[in-house]
């Protein structure tokens, strides 16, 4: 079964790290954002086996090594279309009701 | 501000002279003027060669299609004698499915005939997916740096579909949180690597959109006789707007009004933490679309190529709830089934068409692809999902970031018009507190910010006396 927590030499993985403290951010920040540090997070290759929480160290697509923590192995994509919304499920019917009656008429 | 922010931002010039290639001080005349001619030149490709480079990179020559069935939805409803003929330049059929594809294939020609080794742009947007398809066919290296995530780790279904398409075309994708540090981060990396800086504000990118102008005049003109009467286009940088416009001119069409639209996103802070999932459009909105046009110059070069107050003729805007009802009609009605955010012109141009006489010619200038996230369904879900409240009901009643409220009849599309005259205002008082305190305008001055403003020197000059008075 595929290992979630820990990824050797090699895993396509993802690290994430802080970029900037809150204190050492920018000085116009509206203060929510103000607040939270800047995080990146970065895919590349796992130059060592390592357990999610490690630091890390990846070569990304471009060469470039980037050292993180590991957060993620083998990560992927979940996002969907998910439910019709129920606003628009009738738009469809009603508008081509509307330009048949239109040219119908004569329009 | 952290010593390491300040230290690379105060190398700020040198990076980016290297990573554009260009020098623009050049192009400078004075603390308010600039040869914008001379800038969107310095690349020596004409025309003819923009669109040449183009086509062996599998971008342009889009189809034109005429939306027979929406222009008659609209004059089913329009005052007798109204009710424009819609068109659509079908750009989701460019390589990476936006029209962002023209701007990428001039950035990355001139990145691999200079000789870098890479590019790097920071974008959430389909232009992202553009530069990392055409660096892919380039075998240049990429990296596209996105605004991705809140501070909960939670991204825009639309952003990370974006993440997604860019990895699949072999780009190293840098994902961060809220904020606009992200520019500081991008010179980092360019100081690292070496690559060119293909920025969306550079003039390759936007002499590469001067080619979707002239087809548009071209082709209106072999479908109608005429090129069309008003072409509507979806604002966010400007530099769809100027890139449009200008290849329109050099195609002489020189009567086509050129209407510029955005989702209204007023009132939500566009550095903000909690707002950033709050709004169902991450671009096409005003929270670019009138800080970049009353001030183009904040861009991530020394002076933007998208002036878009220099031609837009008009600006309308338009509401979420506006923009995704015409999504779904539009496959519905016309079989189009395209991205929201490209659609947004869209939406103006229903109202547009609405108010014009039958033989009045309006052609939307680009659609997007979709796709799991980048769907309206799944931007209205997540907005649900955000505590925004989703209902049919009358647009002009949503709130940004608290409502999105979906027309129930197509006359419910209603396009704004925003204060043209308040712009350019906001405009020249931005250009003379850059210039700094104390700086008289002179001449060339005054003829400049009358060009950039797309009005004359007298207004200029009256604006100008009342803001002393002010």
């Amino acid at each position: 079964m595929e290992d979630t927590t820990r990824c050797i030499a090699g895993d396509w993985v993802e690290v994430e790290s802080i970029l900037l403290e809150p204190a050492d951010r920018a000085t116009n920040l509206p203060e929510d954002t103000a607040a939270q540090p800047l995080r990146m997070w970065v895919k590349g290759f796992a130059r060592t086996a390592a357990a999610v929480g490690d630091e890390l160290t990846v070569e990304t697509m471009t060469g470039r090594e980037v050292t993180g923590t590991l957060s993620e192995i083998n990560p992927g994509y979940f996002h969907t279309f998910g439910k019709p919304a129920p606003e628009l499920t009738a738009v469809g019917r009603d508008l081509r009701a509307r330009v048949a009656a239109y040219r119908k008429a004569g329009g | 501000m952290a010593g390491k922010t300040e230290a690379i931002l105060a190398r700020k010039g040198e990076i980016m002279k290297r990573a554009l290639g260009m020098d623009y001080a050049q192009f400078e005349r004075s603390p308010i003027a600039f040869d914008y001619e001379a800038m969107m030149a310095a690349h020596g490709y004409s025309l003819d060669d923009i669109i040449r480079i183009q086509l062996a990179a599998g971008v342009g020559k889009t189809p034109l299609l005429e939306l027979r069935n929406l222009t008659d939805l609209i004059r089913s409803y329009a005052e007798p004698g109204h009710g424009a003929c819609l068109f659509v330049k079908d750009e989701a059929a460019n390589m990476a499915g936006s029209f962002k594809d023209r701007r990428a294939s001039i950035s990355i020609h001139a990145a691999k005939e200079k000789g870098y080794a890479g590019v790097i742009a920071a974008t959430s947007g389909n232009y992202g997916a553009a530069v990392s398809s055409q660096a892919a066919r380039a075998s240049l290296n990429c990296i596209i740096v996105q605004e991705a995530f809140d501070s909960r780790h939670v991204g825009q279904p639309e952003i990370i579909e974006k993440s997604r398409i860019c990895e699949a075309f072999g780009a190293e994708v840098v994902q961060l949180t809220v904020g606009p540090e992200l520019f500081s981060h991008m010179l980092e990396l360019l100081d690292e690597t070496g690559y060119l800086a293909a920025s969306l504000y550079s003039a390759f990118g936007i002499s590469g959109i001067e080619s979707l102008g002239w087809e548009i005049a071209e082709e209106m003109t072999a479908l109608t006789g005429a090129p069309p009467t008003h072409v509507v286009v979806t604002h966010a940088g400007g530099g769809n707007t100027t890139g449009t416009a200008r290849g329109l001119r050099r195609a002489g069409a020189t009567s086509t009004q050129v209407v510029s639209a955005s989702v209204d996103l007023s009132g939500l802070h566009m550095a903000s933490d909690t707002d950033f999932n709050r709004k169902s459009f991450t671009t096409g909105h005003t929270g670019f679309g009138v800080p970049f046009a009353t001030w183009p110059d904040r861009a991530d070069v020394p002076r933007n190529a998208a002036r878009a107050l220099r031609y837009m003729d008009r600006y309308l805007t338009v509401t979420q709830g506006e923009v995704f009802y015409v999504t779904e009609a539009m496959a519905k009605l016309e079989g189009l089934e395209r991205g929201p955010s490209g659609n947004t012109a869209m939406a103006a141009a229903m109202s547009l068409a609405c108010d014009l006489p039958r033989d009045a010619t309006v052609v939307v200038q680009e659609t997007e692809y979709t796709g799991a996230g980048k769907h309206h369904w799944a931007q209205l879900n997540f907005a649900r999902a955000n505590g925004v409240e989703v209902r049919a009901g009358d647009p002009t009643e949503s709130v940004p970031g608290k409502s999105i409220v979906i027309p129930e009849r197509p006359e419910q599309i209603r396009a704004k018009d925003f204060d043209m005259g308040k712009m350019r205002r906001s405009y020249v008082r931005n250009a003379l507190a850059h210039a700094g305190e104390g700086y008289t305008p002179t001449s060339e001055d005054i003829e400049f910010l009358a060009a950039d403003t797309h009005s004359d020197a007298e207004s200029v000059e009256a604006i100008i006396a009342a803001l002393k008075e002010a």
